[in-house]
Protein backbone atom coordinates (compact mmCIF):
# COMPACT_ATOMS: atom_id res chain seq x y z
CA UNK A 1 0.00 0.00 0.00
CA UNK A 2 2.89 2.34 1.14
CA UNK A 3 4.79 1.77 -1.89
CA UNK A 4 2.02 2.27 -3.94
CA UNK A 5 1.79 5.77 -3.12
CA UNK A 6 5.41 6.24 -3.21
CA UNK A 7 5.52 4.53 -6.56
CA UNK A 8 3.02 7.26 -8.14
CA UNK A 9 4.73 10.09 -6.62
CA UNK A 10 7.61 8.96 -9.15
CA UNK A 11 5.31 8.77 -11.89
CA UNK A 12 3.75 12.09 -10.98
CA UNK A 13 6.36 13.98 -10.33
CA UNK A 14 4.32 17.45 -9.38
CA UNK A 15 4.63 20.10 -11.71
CA UNK A 16 3.33 23.33 -13.72
CA UNK A 17 3.27 20.86 -16.50
CA UNK A 18 1.26 17.63 -15.03
CA UNK A 19 -1.18 19.41 -12.58
CA UNK A 20 -3.83 22.00 -13.57
CA UNK A 21 -3.12 23.68 -9.99
CA UNK A 22 0.01 24.22 -9.26
CA UNK A 23 1.19 26.11 -6.19
CA UNK A 24 4.62 26.14 -5.11
CA UNK A 25 6.37 28.13 -2.33
CA UNK A 26 3.68 30.65 -1.61
CA UNK A 27 3.79 33.38 1.44
CA UNK A 28 1.55 35.74 2.34
CA UNK A 29 1.91 38.64 4.33
CA UNK A 30 -0.26 41.54 5.46
CA UNK A 31 1.85 44.26 7.02
CA UNK A 32 3.95 42.21 9.35
CA UNK A 33 1.77 38.91 10.14
CA UNK A 34 2.17 36.27 7.57
CA UNK A 35 -1.03 34.75 7.06
CA UNK A 36 -0.03 31.58 4.70
CA UNK A 37 3.98 30.52 5.19
CA UNK A 38 5.05 28.15 2.49
CA UNK A 39 2.08 26.35 1.19
CA UNK A 40 2.95 23.80 -1.88
CA UNK A 41 0.10 22.28 -3.56
CA UNK A 42 -0.82 20.09 -6.66
CA UNK A 43 -4.18 19.78 -7.85
CA UNK A 44 -5.11 16.83 -10.72
CA UNK A 45 -7.81 18.21 -13.24
CA UNK A 46 -11.07 16.91 -12.12
CA UNK A 47 -10.71 16.51 -8.11
CA UNK A 48 -13.31 18.06 -5.66
CA UNK A 49 -10.88 19.68 -3.20
CA UNK A 50 -12.42 20.76 0.26
CA UNK A 51 -10.22 23.30 2.08
CA UNK A 52 -10.81 23.38 5.99
CA UNK A 53 -9.36 25.14 8.78
CA UNK A 54 -9.99 27.45 11.88
CA UNK A 55 -11.29 30.48 11.81
CA UNK A 56 -9.04 33.17 10.31
CA UNK A 57 -5.93 30.92 9.31
CA UNK A 58 -5.94 32.47 5.92
CA UNK A 59 -8.48 29.79 3.76
CA UNK A 60 -10.47 32.96 1.90
CA UNK A 61 -6.74 34.12 1.79
CA UNK A 62 -5.20 31.75 -0.60
CA UNK A 63 -8.77 31.07 -2.47
CA UNK A 64 -8.27 34.95 -3.46
CA UNK A 65 -4.74 34.00 -4.36
CA UNK A 66 -5.64 31.30 -6.76
CA UNK A 67 -8.14 34.06 -7.80
CA UNK A 68 -5.73 36.11 -8.84
CA UNK A 69 -7.49 38.84 -7.03
CA UNK A 70 -4.44 39.30 -4.85
CA UNK A 71 -1.04 38.32 -5.69
CA UNK A 72 1.33 36.09 -3.12
CA UNK A 73 4.35 37.90 -1.57
CA UNK A 74 6.29 35.22 -2.69
CA UNK A 75 6.23 31.66 -4.80
CA UNK A 76 4.82 30.93 -7.86
CA UNK A 77 1.04 29.74 -8.95
CA UNK A 78 0.30 28.33 -12.16
CA UNK A 79 -2.88 27.49 -14.13
CA UNK A 80 -2.24 24.98 -17.11
CA UNK A 81 1.37 26.58 -16.95
CA UNK A 82 0.28 29.16 -17.01
CA UNK A 83 0.89 31.99 -13.80
CA UNK A 84 -2.28 33.34 -12.20
CA UNK A 85 -2.32 37.35 -12.90
CA UNK A 86 -5.56 38.45 -12.67
CA UNK A 87 -8.87 37.47 -12.02
CA UNK A 88 -9.83 35.69 -15.44
CA UNK A 89 -13.15 33.59 -16.84
CA UNK A 90 -10.64 30.10 -16.93
CA UNK A 91 -11.14 30.18 -12.93
CA UNK A 92 -14.92 30.83 -11.79
CA UNK A 93 -16.08 31.97 -8.33
CA UNK A 94 -18.89 31.68 -5.92
CA UNK A 95 -18.59 33.82 -3.10
CA UNK A 96 -20.89 33.50 0.57
CA UNK A 97 -22.91 36.71 -0.90
CA UNK A 98 -21.70 39.65 -3.33
CA UNK A 99 -22.13 36.78 -6.17
CA UNK A 100 -25.15 38.19 -7.99
CA UNK A 101 -25.46 41.44 -9.64
CA UNK A 102 -28.79 43.38 -7.73
CA UNK A 103 -29.63 45.29 -10.78
CA UNK A 104 -30.08 42.25 -13.54
CA UNK A 105 -32.30 39.79 -13.24
CA UNK A 106 -31.84 36.22 -12.27
CA UNK A 107 -31.59 35.31 -16.20
CA UNK A 108 -29.42 38.09 -16.76
CA UNK A 109 -26.96 37.81 -14.45
CA UNK A 110 -26.51 34.08 -15.84
CA UNK A 111 -26.35 35.49 -19.03
CA UNK A 112 -23.87 38.07 -18.35
CA UNK A 113 -20.88 35.54 -18.60
CA UNK A 114 -22.09 35.26 -22.62
CA UNK A 115 -22.38 38.86 -23.28
CA UNK A 116 -19.27 40.30 -21.54
CA UNK A 117 -16.51 39.15 -23.43
CA UNK A 118 -18.30 40.32 -26.55
CA UNK A 119 -17.56 43.98 -27.33
CA UNK A 120 -20.99 45.52 -26.42
CA UNK A 121 -23.12 45.09 -30.14
CA UNK A 122 -21.67 41.49 -30.36
CA UNK A 123 -22.96 41.09 -26.83
CA UNK A 124 -26.75 42.17 -28.05
CA UNK A 125 -26.80 40.41 -31.31
CA UNK A 126 -26.11 36.91 -28.86
CA UNK A 127 -29.07 37.58 -26.85
CA UNK A 128 -30.95 35.07 -28.54
CA UNK A 129 -28.51 32.08 -27.73
CA UNK A 130 -27.74 33.22 -24.40
CA UNK A 131 -30.75 33.63 -23.42
CA UNK A 132 -31.57 30.09 -23.81
CA UNK A 133 -28.17 28.93 -22.97
CA UNK A 134 -28.69 30.49 -19.42
CA UNK A 135 -32.47 29.26 -19.17
CA UNK A 136 -30.39 25.70 -20.23
CA UNK A 137 -28.24 26.57 -16.57
CA UNK A 138 -31.07 28.20 -14.34
CA UNK A 139 -33.21 24.73 -15.03
CA UNK A 140 -30.05 22.73 -13.95
CA UNK A 141 -30.85 24.56 -10.87
CA UNK A 142 -34.25 23.94 -10.94
CA UNK A 143 -34.97 28.00 -10.65
CA UNK A 144 -36.43 28.62 -14.17
CA UNK A 145 -39.83 29.98 -13.03
CA UNK A 146 -37.98 32.66 -11.62
CA UNK A 147 -35.73 33.94 -14.54
CA UNK A 148 -37.18 37.31 -14.66
CA UNK A 149 -37.09 38.23 -10.60
CA UNK A 150 -34.31 40.32 -9.16
CA UNK A 151 -31.77 38.54 -6.18
CA UNK A 152 -33.45 40.34 -3.32
CA UNK A 153 -36.46 38.67 -4.46
CA UNK A 154 -34.71 35.03 -4.13
CA UNK A 155 -33.87 32.90 -0.53
CA UNK A 156 -30.04 32.96 0.43
CA UNK A 157 -30.00 29.03 -1.10
CA UNK A 158 -31.73 30.15 -4.32
CA UNK A 159 -29.81 33.36 -4.60
CA UNK A 160 -26.48 30.85 -4.12
CA UNK A 161 -27.91 28.04 -6.91
CA UNK A 162 -27.83 31.43 -9.53
CA UNK A 163 -24.45 32.41 -8.73
CA UNK A 164 -23.49 28.78 -9.17
CA UNK A 165 -25.40 28.52 -12.63
CA UNK A 166 -23.71 32.22 -13.03
CA UNK A 167 -19.92 30.68 -12.66
CA UNK A 168 -21.01 27.52 -14.49
CA UNK A 169 -21.97 28.93 -18.10
CA UNK A 170 -17.90 30.21 -18.21
CA UNK A 171 -17.28 26.82 -18.42
CA UNK A 172 -14.38 27.72 -15.72
CA UNK A 173 -11.23 25.68 -15.93
CA UNK A 174 -11.08 25.56 -12.04
CA UNK A 175 -13.98 26.27 -9.97
CA UNK A 176 -13.28 28.30 -6.91
CA UNK A 177 -16.16 28.49 -3.62
CA UNK A 178 -15.43 30.03 -0.21
CA UNK A 179 -18.07 29.11 2.22
CA UNK A 180 -20.63 28.98 -0.71
CA UNK A 181 -23.33 27.24 1.84
CA UNK A 182 -22.02 28.78 5.02
CA UNK A 183 -25.51 31.49 5.48
CA UNK A 184 -27.95 28.38 4.93
CA UNK A 185 -29.88 26.23 6.94
CA UNK A 186 -29.02 23.09 7.51
CA UNK A 187 -31.93 21.52 5.45
CA UNK A 188 -30.79 23.68 2.34
CA UNK A 189 -27.65 22.83 2.72
CA UNK A 190 -27.97 19.46 2.52
CA UNK A 191 -29.47 19.70 -0.77
CA UNK A 192 -26.78 22.20 -2.02
CA UNK A 193 -23.92 19.71 -1.31
CA UNK A 194 -25.97 16.63 -3.46
CA UNK A 195 -26.65 19.19 -6.21
CA UNK A 196 -22.97 20.20 -6.47
CA UNK A 197 -22.08 17.13 -6.42
CA UNK A 198 -24.42 16.21 -9.07
CA UNK A 199 -22.48 19.11 -11.01
CA UNK A 200 -19.62 18.22 -10.78
CA UNK A 201 -20.20 14.94 -11.95
CA UNK A 202 -22.14 15.93 -14.89
CA UNK A 203 -19.79 18.89 -16.03
CA UNK A 204 -16.49 16.99 -14.93
CA UNK A 205 -15.11 19.94 -13.24
CA UNK A 206 -12.61 20.88 -11.23
CA UNK A 207 -13.72 22.50 -7.53
CA UNK A 208 -11.90 24.62 -4.97
CA UNK A 209 -14.27 24.21 -2.16
CA UNK A 210 -13.21 26.28 1.30
CA UNK A 211 -15.69 25.47 3.99
CA UNK A 212 -15.50 25.91 7.84
CA UNK A 213 -17.74 22.48 8.23
CA UNK A 214 -15.62 19.47 8.47
CA UNK A 215 -18.57 17.23 7.77
CA UNK A 216 -19.60 19.33 4.74
CA UNK A 217 -15.48 19.13 3.55
CA UNK A 218 -15.23 15.50 4.11
CA UNK A 219 -18.65 14.40 2.80
CA UNK A 220 -18.22 17.02 -0.19
CA UNK A 221 -14.22 16.32 -1.75
CA UNK A 222 -12.61 13.59 -3.41
CA UNK A 223 -9.71 15.27 -1.33
CA UNK A 224 -9.50 17.28 1.80
CA UNK A 225 -6.50 19.84 2.71
CA UNK A 226 -6.40 21.21 6.22
CA UNK A 227 -4.57 24.30 6.75
CA UNK A 228 -3.36 25.22 10.09
CA UNK A 229 -1.20 27.87 11.82
CA UNK A 230 -1.08 25.25 14.56
CA UNK A 231 2.02 22.99 13.74
CA UNK A 232 5.78 23.41 15.41
CA UNK A 233 9.32 23.83 13.55
CA UNK A 234 11.97 21.44 14.92
CA UNK A 235 14.62 23.63 12.66
CA UNK A 236 13.09 27.06 13.61
CA UNK A 237 11.14 27.40 17.51
CA UNK A 238 11.57 31.10 17.69
CA UNK A 239 8.57 31.86 15.52
CA UNK A 240 5.90 29.25 17.02
CA UNK A 241 3.08 32.26 18.28
CA UNK A 242 3.09 34.22 15.15
CA UNK A 243 3.71 31.68 12.00
CA UNK A 244 1.77 31.33 9.43
CA UNK A 245 -0.34 28.33 8.08
CA UNK A 246 0.69 25.86 6.17
CA UNK A 247 -1.44 22.51 4.68
CA UNK A 248 -0.69 20.23 7.62
CA UNK A 249 -3.27 17.10 6.49
CA UNK A 250 -4.12 16.00 2.79
CA UNK A 251 -6.31 13.32 2.31
CA UNK A 252 -7.49 11.33 -0.58
CA UNK A 253 -11.31 10.79 0.52
CA UNK A 254 -13.86 8.24 -1.01
CA UNK A 255 -17.52 9.12 -0.13
CA UNK A 256 -20.51 8.51 -2.25
CA UNK A 257 -23.19 8.79 -0.37
CA UNK A 258 -25.48 11.27 1.74
CA UNK A 259 -25.75 7.84 4.25
CA UNK A 260 -22.01 8.07 4.81
CA UNK A 261 -22.34 11.07 7.72
CA UNK A 262 -23.97 8.33 9.69
CA UNK A 263 -21.35 5.98 9.63
CA UNK A 264 -18.11 5.82 12.39
CA UNK A 265 -15.38 5.86 9.89
CA UNK A 266 -16.84 8.67 8.62
CA UNK A 267 -17.17 9.78 12.42
CA UNK A 268 -13.27 8.99 13.01
CA UNK A 269 -12.13 10.75 10.00
CA UNK A 270 -13.51 13.79 11.32
CA UNK A 271 -12.10 13.42 14.71
CA UNK A 272 -8.31 13.08 13.08
CA UNK A 273 -8.95 16.34 11.36
CA UNK A 274 -10.02 18.42 14.18
CA UNK A 275 -7.25 16.96 15.76
CA UNK A 276 -4.74 17.59 13.07
CA UNK A 277 -5.60 21.18 12.15
CA UNK A 278 -8.20 22.51 14.52
CA UNK A 279 -6.43 21.56 18.33
CA UNK A 280 -3.94 24.29 19.83
CA UNK A 281 -2.69 21.56 21.86
CA UNK A 282 -1.83 18.91 19.59
CA UNK A 283 1.32 20.42 17.46
CA UNK A 284 2.77 18.28 15.07
CA UNK A 285 6.37 19.16 13.88
CA UNK A 286 6.68 20.06 9.43
CA UNK A 287 8.33 17.01 9.33
CA UNK A 288 5.32 14.82 9.86
CA UNK A 289 2.21 15.77 8.63
CA UNK A 290 -0.72 13.41 7.31
CA UNK A 291 0.12 14.26 3.70
CA UNK A 292 -0.84 11.12 1.89
CA UNK A 293 -2.27 12.19 -1.01
CA UNK A 294 -0.51 11.11 -4.05
CA UNK A 295 -0.30 14.89 -5.63
CA UNK A 296 0.76 16.48 -2.30
CA UNK A 297 4.39 17.58 -1.78
CA UNK A 298 6.50 19.42 0.37
CA UNK A 299 9.27 21.82 -0.66
CA UNK A 300 11.25 21.83 3.74
CA UNK B 1 -59.48 35.00 19.76
CA UNK B 2 -56.11 36.77 20.45
CA UNK B 3 -56.24 40.56 21.32
CA UNK B 4 -53.91 42.62 19.76
CA UNK B 5 -52.33 44.73 21.67
CA UNK B 6 -51.41 47.38 19.53
CA UNK B 7 -52.79 51.39 19.55
CA UNK B 8 -53.45 53.81 16.64
CA UNK B 9 -50.64 56.52 17.48
CA UNK B 10 -48.58 55.74 20.74
CA UNK B 11 -45.58 53.68 21.43
CA UNK B 12 -42.92 51.29 19.62
CA UNK B 13 -45.59 49.52 18.09
CA UNK B 14 -48.46 51.15 16.85
CA UNK B 15 -50.66 50.23 13.85
CA UNK B 16 -52.46 53.23 12.89
CA UNK B 17 -54.99 51.38 9.97
CA UNK B 18 -55.23 52.81 6.41
CA UNK B 19 -57.78 55.32 6.54
CA UNK B 20 -56.46 56.93 9.80
CA UNK B 21 -52.97 56.76 7.70
CA UNK B 22 -54.60 59.09 5.22
CA UNK B 23 -56.10 61.12 8.10
CA UNK B 24 -52.84 61.37 10.18
CA UNK B 25 -50.97 62.56 6.70
CA UNK B 26 -53.26 65.10 5.91
CA UNK B 27 -54.44 66.55 9.33
CA UNK B 28 -51.40 68.73 9.82
CA UNK B 29 -52.50 70.86 6.87
CA UNK B 30 -55.85 71.11 7.87
CA UNK B 31 -53.93 72.68 10.95
CA UNK B 32 -52.17 75.01 9.04
CA UNK B 33 -55.23 76.03 7.15
CA UNK B 34 -57.19 76.31 9.76
CA UNK B 35 -55.10 78.37 12.11
CA UNK B 36 -54.14 80.81 8.85
CA UNK B 37 -58.12 81.21 8.33
CA UNK B 38 -58.34 81.97 12.05
CA UNK B 39 -56.02 84.61 12.43
CA UNK B 40 -56.72 85.86 8.94
CA UNK B 41 -60.32 86.54 10.30
CA UNK B 42 -59.19 88.03 13.47
CA UNK B 43 -56.81 90.63 12.05
CA UNK B 44 -59.45 91.42 9.21
CA UNK B 45 -61.81 92.29 12.17
CA UNK B 46 -59.76 94.85 13.79
CA UNK B 47 -58.76 96.39 10.41
CA UNK B 48 -60.48 95.19 7.14
CA UNK B 49 -57.33 96.32 4.99
CA UNK B 50 -55.23 94.73 6.85
CA UNK B 51 -52.18 93.41 4.51
CA UNK B 52 -50.27 90.59 6.35
CA UNK B 53 -52.67 87.84 6.41
CA UNK B 54 -54.68 88.22 3.30
CA UNK B 55 -58.38 86.44 3.12
CA UNK B 56 -58.62 83.29 0.73
CA UNK B 57 -61.19 85.61 -1.16
CA UNK B 58 -58.41 88.01 -2.31
CA UNK B 59 -55.63 85.20 -2.70
CA UNK B 60 -57.99 84.38 -5.08
CA UNK B 61 -58.46 87.59 -6.73
CA UNK B 62 -54.89 87.67 -7.13
CA UNK B 63 -54.53 84.14 -8.21
CA UNK B 64 -57.08 85.39 -11.21
CA UNK B 65 -54.58 88.05 -11.77
CA UNK B 66 -51.37 86.79 -12.31
CA UNK B 67 -52.69 83.52 -14.19
CA UNK B 68 -55.42 84.21 -15.93
CA UNK B 69 -55.34 87.89 -16.76
CA UNK B 70 -52.77 89.59 -19.58
CA UNK B 71 -50.54 92.11 -17.51
CA UNK B 72 -51.29 95.45 -18.78
CA UNK B 73 -47.71 96.67 -19.46
CA UNK B 74 -46.12 93.29 -20.83
CA UNK B 75 -49.02 91.34 -22.35
CA UNK B 76 -47.73 87.99 -20.69
CA UNK B 77 -49.85 85.66 -18.22
CA UNK B 78 -47.28 86.57 -15.23
CA UNK B 79 -47.36 83.23 -13.07
CA UNK B 80 -46.74 81.20 -16.03
CA UNK B 81 -44.26 83.50 -17.77
CA UNK B 82 -42.18 83.02 -14.31
CA UNK B 83 -42.81 79.79 -13.96
CA UNK B 84 -41.38 78.74 -17.26
CA UNK B 85 -38.37 81.13 -16.96
CA UNK B 86 -37.28 79.96 -13.29
CA UNK B 87 -37.66 76.29 -14.38
CA UNK B 88 -35.70 77.13 -17.76
CA UNK B 89 -33.04 78.11 -15.42
CA UNK B 90 -33.49 75.64 -12.50
CA UNK B 91 -33.77 72.43 -15.24
CA UNK B 92 -30.60 73.33 -16.77
CA UNK B 93 -28.64 74.11 -13.59
CA UNK B 94 -29.46 70.97 -12.26
CA UNK B 95 -28.92 68.78 -15.90
CA UNK B 96 -25.75 70.19 -15.92
CA UNK B 97 -24.59 69.49 -12.71
CA UNK B 98 -25.86 65.87 -12.53
CA UNK B 99 -24.38 65.16 -15.62
CA UNK B 100 -20.94 66.62 -14.04
CA UNK B 101 -21.56 65.09 -10.84
CA UNK B 102 -21.80 61.74 -12.37
CA UNK B 103 -18.58 61.51 -14.59
CA UNK B 104 -16.63 62.67 -11.85
CA UNK B 105 -18.17 60.81 -9.43
CA UNK B 106 -17.49 57.57 -11.28
CA UNK B 107 -14.05 58.85 -12.35
CA UNK B 108 -13.04 59.49 -8.66
CA UNK B 109 -14.74 56.07 -7.26
CA UNK B 110 -12.76 53.97 -10.18
CA UNK B 111 -9.56 55.53 -11.18
CA UNK B 112 -7.25 56.33 -8.00
CA UNK B 113 -5.30 58.84 -10.35
CA UNK B 114 -8.49 60.85 -10.93
CA UNK B 115 -9.53 60.74 -7.09
CA UNK B 116 -6.36 61.62 -5.93
CA UNK B 117 -6.43 64.88 -8.67
CA UNK B 118 -9.85 65.47 -7.43
CA UNK B 119 -11.19 64.30 -4.33
CA UNK B 120 -9.45 67.01 -2.09
CA UNK B 121 -10.44 69.88 -4.18
CA UNK B 122 -13.96 69.44 -4.49
CA UNK B 123 -14.05 68.80 -0.66
CA UNK B 124 -13.07 72.51 -0.73
CA UNK B 125 -15.22 73.87 -3.37
CA UNK B 126 -18.13 71.82 -1.96
CA UNK B 127 -17.35 73.97 1.07
CA UNK B 128 -17.46 77.47 -0.43
CA UNK B 129 -21.18 79.10 0.42
CA UNK B 130 -21.97 79.41 -2.80
CA UNK B 131 -24.50 82.47 -1.97
CA UNK B 132 -20.87 84.23 -0.86
CA UNK B 133 -19.57 83.98 -4.27
CA UNK B 134 -22.77 85.21 -6.29
CA UNK B 135 -21.06 88.50 -6.94
CA UNK B 136 -18.48 87.09 -8.51
CA UNK B 137 -20.30 84.77 -10.67
CA UNK B 138 -22.63 88.24 -11.93
CA UNK B 139 -19.43 89.95 -12.25
CA UNK B 140 -17.60 86.83 -14.32
CA UNK B 141 -20.65 85.62 -16.19
CA UNK B 142 -23.74 88.69 -16.22
CA UNK B 143 -26.06 89.20 -14.46
CA UNK B 144 -28.34 86.86 -17.59
CA UNK B 145 -29.32 84.04 -17.74
CA UNK B 146 -25.54 82.30 -17.44
CA UNK B 147 -24.69 83.83 -13.85
CA UNK B 148 -27.58 81.68 -12.32
CA UNK B 149 -27.52 78.80 -14.20
CA UNK B 150 -23.57 78.88 -12.90
CA UNK B 151 -24.63 79.38 -9.28
CA UNK B 152 -26.99 76.62 -9.31
CA UNK B 153 -24.38 74.48 -10.92
CA UNK B 154 -21.78 75.16 -8.53
CA UNK B 155 -23.89 74.95 -5.44
CA UNK B 156 -25.26 71.48 -6.35
CA UNK B 157 -22.50 69.47 -8.15
CA UNK B 158 -19.73 68.93 -5.48
CA UNK B 159 -22.54 67.35 -3.53
CA UNK B 160 -23.86 65.14 -6.37
CA UNK B 161 -20.10 64.26 -7.62
CA UNK B 162 -19.24 62.90 -3.30
CA UNK B 163 -22.25 61.35 -3.32
CA UNK B 164 -21.66 59.04 -6.69
CA UNK B 165 -18.24 58.66 -5.71
CA UNK B 166 -19.28 57.06 -2.29
CA UNK B 167 -21.69 55.07 -3.93
CA UNK B 168 -19.17 53.92 -6.39
CA UNK B 169 -16.74 52.72 -3.57
CA UNK B 170 -19.10 50.83 -1.60
CA UNK B 171 -19.84 48.37 -4.65
CA UNK B 172 -18.28 45.06 -3.44
CA UNK B 173 -14.66 44.33 -4.50
CA UNK B 174 -15.81 40.87 -4.79
CA UNK B 175 -18.38 42.07 -7.44
CA UNK B 176 -16.09 43.42 -9.95
CA UNK B 177 -13.68 40.54 -9.31
CA UNK B 178 -16.90 38.61 -10.42
CA UNK B 179 -17.36 40.98 -13.20
CA UNK B 180 -13.65 40.00 -14.27
CA UNK B 181 -14.26 36.00 -14.05
CA UNK B 182 -16.84 36.70 -16.08
CA UNK B 183 -15.13 37.68 -18.70
CA UNK B 184 -15.29 41.84 -18.59
CA UNK B 185 -12.91 43.66 -19.94
CA UNK B 186 -12.29 47.10 -17.53
CA UNK B 187 -14.48 48.77 -19.84
CA UNK B 188 -17.19 45.88 -19.42
CA UNK B 189 -16.93 46.34 -15.53
CA UNK B 190 -17.82 50.15 -15.68
CA UNK B 191 -20.37 50.19 -18.33
CA UNK B 192 -22.16 46.59 -17.33
CA UNK B 193 -21.88 46.65 -13.60
CA UNK B 194 -20.72 49.88 -11.75
CA UNK B 195 -22.64 52.14 -13.92
CA UNK B 196 -26.36 50.81 -13.79
CA UNK B 197 -25.71 50.16 -10.74
CA UNK B 198 -25.24 53.89 -9.24
CA UNK B 199 -27.70 55.38 -11.87
CA UNK B 200 -30.93 55.25 -9.28
CA UNK B 201 -28.16 56.77 -6.68
CA UNK B 202 -27.47 59.34 -9.10
CA UNK B 203 -31.46 60.47 -9.62
CA UNK B 204 -31.74 59.91 -6.02
CA UNK B 205 -29.21 62.84 -5.18
CA UNK B 206 -30.69 65.03 -8.03
CA UNK B 207 -34.09 65.07 -5.83
CA UNK B 208 -32.16 65.51 -2.58
CA UNK B 209 -30.23 68.23 -4.33
CA UNK B 210 -32.94 69.93 -5.82
CA UNK B 211 -33.91 71.61 -2.03
CA UNK B 212 -30.65 73.63 -2.68
CA UNK B 213 -31.06 74.00 -6.43
CA UNK B 214 -34.52 76.08 -6.11
CA UNK B 215 -32.71 78.45 -3.06
CA UNK B 216 -29.99 79.37 -5.40
CA UNK B 217 -32.39 79.69 -7.75
CA UNK B 218 -35.07 81.91 -5.65
CA UNK B 219 -31.60 84.41 -4.64
CA UNK B 220 -30.47 84.71 -7.97
CA UNK B 221 -33.60 85.97 -9.03
CA UNK B 222 -34.17 87.98 -6.57
CA UNK B 223 -30.70 89.93 -7.02
CA UNK B 224 -30.90 90.64 -10.47
CA UNK B 225 -33.70 89.27 -12.97
CA UNK B 226 -36.35 90.56 -15.11
CA UNK B 227 -39.17 87.61 -14.99
CA UNK B 228 -39.03 84.27 -12.48
CA UNK B 229 -40.69 83.10 -9.49
CA UNK B 230 -38.00 84.49 -7.22
CA UNK B 231 -37.97 87.89 -9.03
CA UNK B 232 -41.95 88.34 -8.87
CA UNK B 233 -41.75 87.49 -5.09
CA UNK B 234 -39.76 90.19 -4.30
CA UNK B 235 -40.89 92.74 -6.42
CA UNK B 236 -44.71 92.87 -5.36
CA UNK B 237 -42.95 92.86 -1.81
CA UNK B 238 -42.50 96.49 -2.49
CA UNK B 239 -46.14 96.79 -1.93
CA UNK B 240 -46.61 94.60 0.64
CA UNK B 241 -48.49 92.00 -1.37
CA UNK B 242 -49.17 89.35 0.39
CA UNK B 243 -51.48 87.80 -1.46
CA UNK B 244 -49.52 87.32 -4.53
CA UNK B 245 -46.30 86.40 -2.30
CA UNK B 246 -48.33 83.72 -0.70
CA UNK B 247 -49.98 82.07 -4.12
CA UNK B 248 -46.07 82.21 -5.81
CA UNK B 249 -45.24 80.40 -2.10
CA UNK B 250 -47.40 77.84 -2.76
CA UNK B 251 -46.87 77.09 -6.42
CA UNK B 252 -43.36 76.86 -5.56
CA UNK B 253 -43.62 74.28 -2.95
CA UNK B 254 -46.09 72.43 -5.31
CA UNK B 255 -43.93 72.46 -8.18
CA UNK B 256 -40.84 71.16 -5.85
CA UNK B 257 -43.07 67.87 -4.56
CA UNK B 258 -44.39 67.41 -8.09
CA UNK B 259 -40.26 67.14 -8.79
CA UNK B 260 -39.86 64.91 -5.59
CA UNK B 261 -42.69 63.06 -6.55
CA UNK B 262 -41.64 62.25 -9.86
CA UNK B 263 -38.00 61.23 -9.61
CA UNK B 264 -39.21 59.05 -6.94
CA UNK B 265 -41.94 57.21 -8.59
CA UNK B 266 -39.40 56.82 -11.63
CA UNK B 267 -36.59 55.33 -9.22
CA UNK B 268 -39.56 52.39 -8.23
CA UNK B 269 -40.76 52.23 -11.23
CA UNK B 270 -37.82 52.34 -13.88
CA UNK B 271 -35.34 50.39 -11.30
CA UNK B 272 -37.06 48.26 -8.60
CA UNK B 273 -34.23 46.71 -7.26
CA UNK B 274 -32.94 50.00 -6.05
CA UNK B 275 -35.07 50.20 -2.73
CA UNK B 276 -35.80 46.52 -2.13
N1 LIG C 1 -6.66 42.63 3.40
C1 LIG C 1 -6.15 42.22 4.58
N2 LIG C 1 -5.33 43.03 5.29
C2 LIG C 1 -4.80 42.62 6.45
N3 LIG C 1 -5.04 41.43 7.02
C3 LIG C 1 -5.83 40.57 6.37
C4 LIG C 1 -6.44 40.92 5.12
N4 LIG C 1 -7.20 39.88 4.72
C5 LIG C 1 -7.07 38.94 5.66
N5 LIG C 1 -6.27 39.33 6.65
C6 LIG C 1 -5.88 38.53 7.83
O1 LIG C 1 -5.48 37.29 7.34
C7 LIG C 1 -5.93 36.25 8.20
C8 LIG C 1 -6.65 35.20 7.39
O2 LIG C 1 -7.85 35.71 6.88
P1 LIG C 1 -8.84 34.84 6.00
O3 LIG C 1 -10.03 35.67 5.70
O4 LIG C 1 -8.10 34.25 4.87
O5 LIG C 1 -9.23 33.69 7.02
P2 LIG C 1 -10.24 32.49 6.82
O6 LIG C 1 -9.48 31.25 7.05
O7 LIG C 1 -10.95 32.61 5.54
O8 LIG C 1 -11.22 32.70 8.02
P3 LIG C 1 -12.79 32.41 8.12
O9 LIG C 1 -12.93 30.94 8.34
O10 LIG C 1 -13.21 33.17 9.30
O11 LIG C 1 -13.41 32.87 6.84
C9 LIG C 1 -6.79 36.90 9.25
O12 LIG C 1 -6.05 36.96 10.44
C10 LIG C 1 -7.05 38.28 8.75
O13 LIG C 1 -7.05 39.18 9.81
MG1 LIG D 1 -12.98 33.09 4.94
Amino acid sequence: MKSEVQSSIQQHQPSSINHLLFVEDVVKVYGDKVVLADIDLAVTKGEFCTLVGPSGCGKSTLLRLILGQESPTSGRMTVEGKEILHPSPERGIVYQKYSLFPHLTILENIMLGKQLPLPFWKGISVRKEAREEAMHYLESVRLAEHAEKYPHQLSGGMQQRVAIAQALIMRPKILLMDEPFGALDPGTREAMQVLILKLWEEHGMTIFFVTHDLEEGVFLGTRILVISQHYTDERNHEGDAGRGSKIVADYPLKTTSTRVKETAEFGRLIQRIRCDGFDPEHLQDVTQFNLEHSDSFQSL
Amino acid sequence: MIKKNKTWFFGLHADPPKMFRVILAILPFVILIGVYLVASDIRHRENPQDKLLPTIAKIGKALKKVAFTEDKRTGDYLLWTDTISSLKRIVTGILLSACVGFVLGLNMGLLPGIRGLSLTFITFIANIPPLAILPILFISFGVGELGKVMLIFLGTFPLIARDIHLAVKKIPREMIVKALTLGASQFGVIYRVVYPQVLPRLIDTVRLSLGSAWLFLIASEAIAAQSGLGYRIFLVRRYLSMDVIILYVGWITFLASIADFMLRKWIAVRYPWYNP
